[in-house]
């Protein structure tokens, strides 16, 4: 008599390696997949393929030329890169930024924000599998935030435009209509974009209950921004640890209960939504006079250590900086949130299929350039 | 606003707690001994009132006669932080007790340590060097790393 | 319209001809291949040019007038780039899994008529030959996953042969009922017999095909066995160059060719008024691929488990019911008028497919490890 057990075929698991170099993993990202037929079993990251070094450099630079290499971090929203920063130093260097210098950051850092989302989103669903479509509609809008940061500063992707103690460059004049103009078309925009989604019942299907990153975890794993909210966490340091000007204007923290990949949809759309209304408030305050404090090129922060961290759109960034009294930090570092993000990855793809583990991967919104530095 | 926890505050609850355990505290971080920092930090984790729950980061710092680990401790509850550092005096094979077993958020940030200054952490179950390859030479963090 | 009488065969099948009989399959031979190829030109084209007008960019417009030519430069840069093999590929398995893949397709053609009675074979047995060598693409792609000794490439045609044998069913099962209706399994016959398009007869069997057919030559939603975002190519991850060209190929020749069949079997293959019968099989097979390229560009892809379970739990029932409704309004009512049916069955198409939303649910597909 045979058994039940001699009947079963034997069976190896399959090692797929996902990356460097593949069509989905923002970067060079690289997966060891253990695959049982589709089955996600296990998985290993493996890191370092965009590792330049930051931390080691940024000791032998002034204070001020670490700015463009924050650029080079998280390359999808440099401008809140170069706003951990400065703010990192200020707080070091005690150096107080002129009223313009803070409005003008909050506008380009909440641009910034929109922009990233745009990307997040449009990304997301191409690892899902839609052939593009939502992707380039987010990116006609990225590609007009782009446009306001060209004429804000000559630069499309690395912006360079913070300094210690303000902005480099006052606003043009034309600037700040041409932000009035563009943030009722984002608003109508997110209506439909979010109205079409929701409607899409592939995109429902493959995303609801999808990913499940349970609080506790979320909490435990030290995850933090929009994927944090989606699992219930009502955590935004712009509200918790109000940097810059923050405290002054009114918006909501959306948060969304379940922790799957659409709640990490549906947050990244209303915090768009809540952006633009930090926005619109900011636009209409923006004071006249210095948009940068009196500060030399080089500086001599006091001997003692800083760390200022913001919400970037991604989650927590943060700066860590040691000085010894010297021209260049004696310490540099970054908190990635890139990094600690992806850290709960191993359990909320494990029983998933192979799709979903793109499709995961993807709804976290990760850069490699802030993951390996 | 996230408020530093008073140091004088916690110190006093700690050294109760943890006789000998807290080494040094400033004003606006508490030194803690090697030996004691995985319970002192269970402790913050779960004690009632303090809550610290969420790890933002961990670092460590070169200062040449030794080590510094820097953690910083946010409790989302209470919103307020707390910065603990420790110490290792040895350049050579230093080593601070891990804490992936109480922050899962901890493990690749302690590979990150690992793998760029050259600190192992005791019982960390996959501690391999995460930015460059198995037989990098040397630790490029620390201070006397020569290209 | 009446039927048209046999004696109209002659104006296309010229008598005058010399030997007749193989005159015809030279002839045809030639027409199939040229038409095939052509057509899959066009499909190119239009696919990239109305996917390009659909996600707000432009699409290829320098390549000649309109960006005409976009497909022949790009069949150029491929032919002309270098064919690697991989070192680990079974040499033999990789080198015909192209070849095995392409010829089902040009088989296809053969029984699809181009005007009455205009094809290479008027097989009296034309739609079940169609199911057959269709089906036979799924060795090539297999052959393609195997022989390449990659691990994408075996994922995906692995895929595929769970999907194309899942979807024959719903597939042949909603065939049957446009056979019913029409009492021939020749295409010939098939078109002669749709006074009234099938889509109105047989609604519920349209959609049925039409997700059936996408699943089956791999369009979007379904294109799990390419999958670019997951498995980078899929099954010809590991070609390039001319093969990799007969595999391109063969993706628009079989989009093309089961959007000639669905325009045969439900929007009454080449009949229409005014213009010329070929020209109204060449504009209703685009349309048909025209809502291929529609659905292709609004759906994300969907996830193995859901699609088995598209085609077992959601198709496969529906299509039962619809042979069964069929059956029974044919047996029931041999004299009535199809336009009854008609409104019966576009009634029930909608309450069942209704029915069927309400009920099937695709499930989580966690799987405890």
């Amino acid at each position: 008599m045979t058994t039940t057990q001699e009947l079963t075929l034997k069976t190896e698991p399959f090692i797929l390696n996902i990356g460097p170099m593949h069509p989905s993993t923002h970067g060079v990202f690289r997966m060891r997949a253990t695959l049982d037929g589709e089955v996600v079993t296990d998985i290993e990251p493996v890191f370092g393929y965009l590792h330049r070094g930051i931390e080691k450099l940024a000791e032998e630079r002034t204070y001020t030329g670490i700015i463009p290499f924050t650029d080079r971090l998280d390359y999808l929203s440099p401008m809140s890169n170069n706003l951990g920063y400065c703010l990192a130093v200020e707080k070091l260097a005690g150096v107080k930024v002129p009223e313009r210098g803070e409005y003008i950051r909050i506008i380009t850092a909440e641009l910034q924000r929109l922009a990233n989302h745009c990307v997040a989103i449009g990304a997301m669903f191409n690892d899902a599998g839609a052939y593009f479509t939502p992707f380039l509609y987010m990116f006609r809008n990225r590609e007009k935030i782009y446009d306001l940061f060209d004429m804000l500063c000559g630069q499309r992707v690395t912006y360079n435009y913070m300094r210690i103690g303000g902005v480099s460059q006052d606003l043009p004049e034309e600037f700040l209509p041409a932000v009035a103009k563009f943030l009722p078309q984002l608003k109508k925009f997110l209506d439909e974009y979010e109205f079409f989604v929701k409607q899409n019942e592939v995109f429902v299907a493959r995303s609801k209950g999808v990913g499940i990153l349970s609080k506790e975890l979320a909490i435990n794993c030290g995850i933090s921004g929009p994927v944090a909210r989606a699992s219930g966490i009502k955590h935004d340091l712009r509200r918790d640890d109000p940097y810059s000007i923050y405290d002054r204007f009114e918006f909501d923290i959306p948060t969304a209960e379940n922790g799957d990949c659409f709640d990490r949809f549906y947050v990244r759309v209303q915090e768009m939504r809540q952006s633009v209304r930090i926005l619109e408030q900011a636009i209409k305050q923006v004071p006249d006079g210095p948009f940068r404090a009196n500060v030399p090129q080089v500086i001599h922060p006091p001997a003692g250590e800083s760390y200022a961290h913001i919400e970037s759109p991604k989650g927590e960034l943060g700066y860590y900086i040691v000085s010894d009294g010297s021209i260049a930090p004696y310490r540099f570092h970054i908190r990635p949130t890139s990094l600690i993000n992806l850290g709960a990855l191993r359990n909320m793809v494990r029983g998933w299929k192979v799709a979903d583990l793109i499709f995961i991967f993807g709804s976290i919104d990760i850069t490699m350039g802030e993951v390996d530095r | 606003m996230t408020t530093a926890l008073a140091a004088t505050e916690i110190v006093s609850q700690l050294s109760a707690q943890f006789p000998g355990a807290v080494e040094e505290a400033g004003t606006d971080a508490v030194l803690v001994k090697g030996e004691h920092l995985p319970a002192v930090v269970e402790y913050l984790k779960t004690a009632a009132g303090l809550k610290f729950d969420y790890l933002n980061f961990i670092t460590a710092v070169d200062y040449y006669s030794y080590f510094e680990v820097v953690y910083r401790l946010t409790s989302l509850e209470f919103n307020r932080y707390i910065v603990l550092k420790t110490r290792c005096y040895t350049r050579n094979k230093p080593s601070v007790l891990t804490l992936t077993g109480i922050y899962q958020g901890a493990d690749w940030q302690e590979r990150e340590i690992y793998d760029l200054m050259g600190i192992s952490f005791k019982g960390h179950k996959n501690l391999k060097r995460i930015f460059l390859w198995e037989g990098f030479d040397g630790h490029p963090l620390r201070k006397d790393w020569n290209r | 319209m009446e039927p048209i009488s046999a004696g109209a065969l002659d104006i296309i099948q010229p008598t005058y001809w010399p030997g007749n009989y193989w005159w015809h399959w030279l002839f045809y031979t030639v027409v199939v291949i040229v038409f095939m190829l052509v057509m899959v030109i066009g499909a190119i084209y239009f696919e990239r040019r109305a996917m390009g007008k659909m996600q707000t960019r432009l699409g290829p417009n320098r390549t000649g007038p309109f960006g005409l030519l976009q497909p022949i430069a790009d069949a150029v840069k491929v032919l002309l780039k270098e064919n690697i093999v991989p070192g680990v590929a079974d040499k033999i398995v990789h080198f015909l899994a192209p070849v095995i893949a392409f010829t089902p397709v040009l088989l296809i053609f053969t029984v699809i008529p181009f005007q009455n009675g205009a094809m290479l074979a008027d097989l009296n047995i034309g739609i079940l030959f169609i199911v057959a060598v269709s089906s036979i693409a799924t060795v090539g792609v297999f052959m393609a996953g195997w022989g390449s000794g990659n691990k994408y490439s075996l994922l995906g045609a692995m895929r595929n042969v769970a999907a194309v044998v899942s979807y024959e069913i719903p597939m042949v099962l909603a065939i049957l009922g446009v056979v019913m209706v029409t009492g021939s399994l020749s295409m010939n016959d098939i078109v002669n017999a749709q006074n009234i398009p099938n889509i109105l007869v047989q609604p519920l069997g349209f959609l049925l095909f039409f997700t059936a057919a996408c699943a089956e030559i791999n369009r979007s939603p379904f294109d799990l066995m390419e999958a670019d975002s997951e498995l980078t190519a899929g099954f010809h991850t590991e070609y390039s160059g001319m093969r990799f060209a007969m595999f391109y190929l063969v993706e628009y020749a079989e989009a093309i060719a089961m959007s000639a069949v669905i325009s045969t079997l439900f929007l009454s293959g080449w009949r229409g008024p005014w213009l010329p019968p070929w020209l109204w099989l060449i504009i209703k097979t685009f349309f048909v691929f025209f809502l291929m390229i529609w659905v292709r560009t609004i759906m994300p892809r969907v996830r193995i488990d859901q699609l088995m379970g598209l085609a077992w739990k959601f198709l496969f029932p529906l299509a039962v019911i619809n042979l069964f409704a069929t059956a029974i309004e044919v047996l029931a009512w041999p004299d009535a008028s199809q336009w009854i049916f008609v409104g019966v069955n576009i009634v029930l198409a909608g309450a069942l497919v209704f029915l069927g939303s309400r009920l099937f649910k695709t499930g989580l597909g966690r799987v405890e490890v």
